[in-house]
């Protein structure tokens, strides 16, 4: 018997619903994601090294910064400076941006040594390097909502810099308001969903193979453009 | 009592900051101990063997 | 045929990979998170407990105009007679010509327009001022002032400039040298005094609402003088200090901002008066580079020659040249 891909249209209940956007939507996940896959309980052998953690170890001490910032707004943003309880969770907040920050560069550095982006894997690094960088305006925004000395520092030196490239006009740091809605909505709306791409991408190519060192003893080439190897 | 302790730092950070002045480059000491350590955790995170896994184990 | 022409291209290594068809062996991928789950959540206790965080408290006009109240005065004339950097600084906040950050005919901050607008003399003196009740001394210089001609008001506000270089506080009062200054020295008098009540924030940040969350002015006000810019000098904050990366006291602060902040230590973005879209010009071409690496030669080469990767995969290699 061949195999059946999964989400291929087989019963007569599936023809009759082919053409609708739901199911189509849904086989094409399916496809793309087979539930041993998006959730596997293997990973090929040659992943034999703690570099392999710090990925996990970045995305929970995002984790703990929604947590705590989540804390933070359930009391308000001027809560921390009129209450030691506050305070602590403030303090919990900054070191889980810190420890953020802090695993997601070594993390970098791992898979660039790893050339990481090898084998279709480049919209993986992209979507990575692009979490960085949105991660690193987060974090000003926050900054910038401190209400405290700091906050108005930093937002009347960063002025100069966003508003020499016209951004300024709309995107105004010294606005506490239009700052504090981007940093509790917008920009952890966009650091979850490019995070979510980034783990949806690592589970669709599977982690990157080693580079091959001895040509002789490797599997016999095999110029390939597939896609990475689905766990057993 | 104990709650109020544990909210209060055990070490203060707040005071005048100590920098380190090379050449061009001015790096406070929090940040350059920052870095050091990732680097050496980096370096250790490579170095240090992974434990071995075999077909059947159990996790 | 371009699927013939894929399997066709040479292989490069530091492009492409030869999937894995070797072994795979068990891995539970959720109790790795949830153990680095409790181990982060460890970590971040311990160091909130050892550390805290830190707050140092906001300035006011107030207690700027307390402190320092020639420099207070200062800078609101500056503010009165459009010197200051917030009267001259060009888009978003006016339009002073030839302000703008420019790169040959890249000029983005032009190109946007005015769209915070501030009007110093008026946002930050005039107004203010005028919403003071039962003050007829203030209004009538107010009055007088208004009504002159520019080269007359120019001339009060430069008499002024020069006799409050020589200003002093005696008990926080501002003292400025008698001069032929008109009607400017009550004006920025009755300012100081307005700062020194606490009244000149809250009409600053209001704007004549009730409810507002834009503290742009305010911040624009502060910024204009020398008092906040000396205490973040004194923290290390300036930008002369690669104080983008650093945090009040003894914390860490942002190092991942390390590269951005160094080009604003070198030439010719240290001294340069479009630096800041230098720097941002910079820093978007290495993110680019960056996201783009996969297809930069070289580049792309680097973790291939440097060879780290054979300590990462050491087993991996071992293995393979046992079999």
């Amino acid at each position: 018997m061949t195999d059946i891909p999964i989400g291929a249209v087989t019963t007569e209940e599936d023809r009759a619903t082919a053409d609708q956007w739901t199911a189509r939507i849904r086989r094409r996940a399916e496809a793309a994601f087979p539930p041993k896959q998006l959730l596997p309980d293997r990973q090929p052998a040659f992943m034999a090294s703690w570099i392999y953690v710090f990925g996990v170890l970045t995305l929970v001490s995002l984790t703990w910064v929604i947590v705590t910032g989540c804390i933070l707004a359930i009391m308000g943003p001027s809560w921390w400076h009129v209450s030691s309880t506050g305070h602590f969770v403030n303090s919990l907040h900054l070191w889980s941006v810190e420890c953020f920050f802090f695993f997601m560069v070594i993390h970098l550095w791992g898979k660039f040594f790893m050339a990481a982006w090898r084998g279709k894997r480049r919209l993986t690094w992209a979507t990575g390097v692009v979490s960085f960088l949105v991660s690193v305006a987060a974090a000003f925004t926050g900054y910038l909502t401190q209400q405290n000395f700091d906050s108005q520092w930093i937002s009347t030196q960063a002025k100069d810099g966003i508003n020499s490239t016209g951004a300024g006009a709309f995107w105004n740091v010294l606005n506490f308001g239009q700052m504090l809605m981007w940093h509790i909505v917008l920009l952890p709306i966009g650091v979850t969903i490019i995070a979510g791409l980034h783990i949806l991408m690592v589970r669709r190519r599977g982690i990157v193979p080693p580079f091959d060192v001895s040509p002789k003893k490797a599997p016999a080439p095999e110029v390939t453009t597939s896609t990475g190897e689905a766990a057993a | 009592m104990f709650f109020g302790v544990l909210l209060g730092a055990l070490i203060n950070l707040n005071g005048s900051g100590h920098y380190i002045h090379w050449g061009f480059i001015q790096i406070s000491v929090a940040n350059l101990t920052v870095i050091l350590l990732m680097i050496v955790v980096f370096v250790v995170a490579i170095l240090i063997p992974f434990p071995k896994r075999k077909e059947g184990d159990r996790e | 045929m371009s699927a013939d022409r894929a399997k066709r291209r040479r292989f490069n290594p530091d492009r492409d990979a030869h999937e894995w068809k070797g072994a795979y062996l068990p891995y539970d991928i959720v109790k790795e998170g949830f153990v680095a789950l409790l181990a982060v959540a460890v970590l971040i206790v311990l160091l909130a407990v050892v550390f805290s965080s830190p707050d140092e408290p906001a300035i006011t006009l107030k207690s700027w105009s307390i402190a320092d109240p020639v420099d207070f005065a200062q800078t609101a004339i500056s503010e009165l007679d459009g010197t200051s950097a917030t009267a001259t600084y060009g888009p978003p906040y006016n339009t002073t010509p030839d302000a703008a950050q420019h790169m040959g005919f890249f000029e983005p901050e032009q190109w946007f327009g005015v769209h915070q607008p501030v009007d110093t003399a008026q946002d930050f003196v005039i107004g203010p001022l005028r919403t003071l009740p039962n003050q007829p001394a203030t209004q009538a210089a107010l009055n007088l002032y208004q009504s002159a001609p520019a080269a007359q008001q120019s001339a009060w506000t430069t008499a002024y400039e020069k006799a409050v270089a020589n200003a002093t506080a005696v008990h926080g009062r501002l003292r400025v040298p008698a001069g032929r200054y008109g009607p400017v020295g009550v004006i920025i008098g009755s300012l100081t005094a307005m700062a020194q009540t606490g009244g000149l924030d809250g009409t600053l940040l209001s704007e004549g609402q009730f409810y507002n969350t834009n503290y742009t002015k305010p911040l624009l006000f502060l910024a204009d003088g020398t008092y906040l810019a000396n205490k973040a000098q004194a923290q290390h904050l300036a930008g002369d200090q690669w104080g983008m990366m650093n945090e009040t006291g003894n914390y860490p602060g942002q190092a991942w901002l390390w590269l951005y902040t160094m080009w604003y230590q070198v030439a010719p973005m240290n001294t340069s008066s479009n630096g800041d879209l230098e720097v941002w010009v910079i820093m978007m071409v290495l993110s680019l580079a960056l996201i783009f690496l996969p297809f930069i030669p070289v580049l792309r080469s680097i973790p291939r020659w440097t060879h780290v990767y054979r300590l990462i995969w050491r087993r991996h290699y071992r293995e393979l040249s046992l079999s």
